[in-house]
């Protein structure tokens, strides 16, 4: 029981081979690997400090065991921009929509799932799936702001390529 | 994560009931409340059969009028689909209000069902549509009401080696409100203090179904099944909807807690009972 197994993560773009036992959350094995913009919370599904996409689907890594993760395409926070910051990015900054930053990542990942569903989302729509991300510092006004921000930003760039 | 435990990943719902047949194992859906139970060391399985790879036990169809779900499916799912949308709006707006985006990602309905937590917030929309469950083992199948499932805290008629296959029920009629409130300390990631779900239909100016299921007021979740007889065959009166309200209250059995008091739930059973019924009766005219 609990013996390690090599396992092949592909995450922002890169192949990780890890051998981890049955029981390591992929969070454990993330921050194991050196992506600690994945950060550790409450560990129950409450806070949303550790989201991730999980082939484009935002998920709690605290929830998730590493193994069953593998064969499917993860990307963190740090992995949203590709040569530069991603627009959501930019805009949490510009808008100061980061304070202590610990739940910066955790939002982002859910930001981006929302604009990927809903590119120009409603105050409602922002409340309802930013609900599973805890602030303490920001009060999220400024957390809605950016994500505004960022909406308009993306759809500029989208009109541009058109 | 301290616990220990063997994982299993197979492909197949066959291949999965196999392993479920063993001592010891327990399947793992969406992880939100069985990963955070082995965290606490509140459970400890010997093996986790994990059932992301098992296509064939999501996915929402309908046909002939009955509504049929895969275990396996999402919140996301269910608050997405425009099937559930017309069929069951009472399963949106407790999908709508259930936990945060990462959860309702990933939770699932037969997850939610099998925690039996009083509070899970998809039990009493499924009670309100009198929804069924089917039950599956290396031994073969069974359906039974959702109503039968439920025993007792925290305790289900499932046996270890079953799995939940499907949920299930009949498309209310076209005359028909099914809605569900819940009622928590937030809008949003909170857990429920009292959670109201009801079915109600009317023809020719009476009541011909009520369906009113508590959430969070009890062991176990349950229909106050006095009230839904007060209601049937009658015309909706507001003095017959607050005589069921109260009805309603006085089948909770609620207890004190962190989030609420016995008699605040208690109270509050009557006027959500009241407020949904008397919504329904006023939109069916």
């Amino acid at each position: 029981m609990a013996s390690d197994r090599a396992i092949t993560l592909r995450v922002n773009g890169r192949s990780i081979t890890t051998a981890v036992p049955a029981h390591r959350t992929l969070l454990e094995a993330l921050r194991d690997a050196g992506f600690v913009d994945v950060k550790r919370g409450c560990e129950k599904g409450d806070c949303g400090a550790c989201a991730v996409l999980i082939d484009g689907v935002a998920i709690d890594a605290c929830l998730t065991l590493a193994w069953t993760a593998e064969g499917r395409t993860i990307v963190t926070a740090a992995g949203l921009g590709k040569d530069e910051l991603h627009p959501l990015q930019t805009s949490f900054i510009e808008k100061g929509a980061i304070q202590c930053g610990y739940c910066t990542p955790g939002l982002l990942i859910a930001a981006h799932s929302l604009l990927a569903m809903s590119p120009d989302p409603s105050e409602d729509e922002m409340r309802f799936e930013l609900s599973g991300n805890l602030c303490r510092c920001t009060g999220y006004s400024k957390v809605f702001e950016a994500v505004k921000d960022a909406a308009t930003k993306m759809a500029a760039r989208e009109a541009h390529h058109d | 994560m301290d616990a220990r435990f063997d994982l299993e990943m197979p492909e197949s719902c066959e291949e999965a009931l196999t392993l479920l047949a063993q001592d010891g194992a327990v399947p793992l859906a969406g992880g939100t409340d069985l990963i955070v139970d082995l965290r606490a060391r509140r459970r400890e399985p010997r093996l986790l059969v994990s059932l992301d790879r098992v296509a064939e036990l999501r996915g929402i169809a309908a046909k002939n009028g009955r509504i049929e779900i895969g275990g396996r499916t999402t919140v996301t799912d269910l608050v997405r689909s425009p099937a559930i949308a017309t069929a069951a709006p009472s399963l949106v707006q407790a999908g709508m209000a259930f936990a945060g985006q990462m959860v309702r990602n990933a939770a699932t309905v037969a997850g939610n069902i099998a925690s039996g937590s009083p509070a899970a917030d998809l039990v009493p929309p499924l009670l309100s549509l009198d929804a069924d469950v089917t039950l599956i083992s290396t031994r073969g199948e069974r359906t039974m009401p959702l109503a039968a499932f439920f025993i007792d805290y925290r305790k289900n008629a499932g046996q270890s080696d079953e799995l939940i296959r499907t949920i299930s029920w009949q498309r209310p009629p076209e005359r028909a409100v099914n809605a569900f409130y819940k009622l928590a300390r937030r809008k949003g990631d909170a857990i429920t203090v009292t959670g109201v779900a009801v079915t109600v239909a009317i023809e020719g100016g009476r009541c011909t179904r009520a369906r009113i299921a508590l959430g969070a007021v009890a062991p176990t979740i349950l229909r106050a099944q006095q009230a839904e007889a007060m209601l049937e065959g009658k015309a909706l009166t507001p003095a017959l909807i607050e005589a069921a309200a109260h009805e309603a209250a006085g089948q909770s059995r609620p207890i004190d807690d962190i989030r609420a008091s016995a008699e605040y739930r208690r109270h509050m059973v009557k006027v959500l009972t009241r407020r949904l019924v008397s919504q329904a009766a006023e939109r069916l005219g």
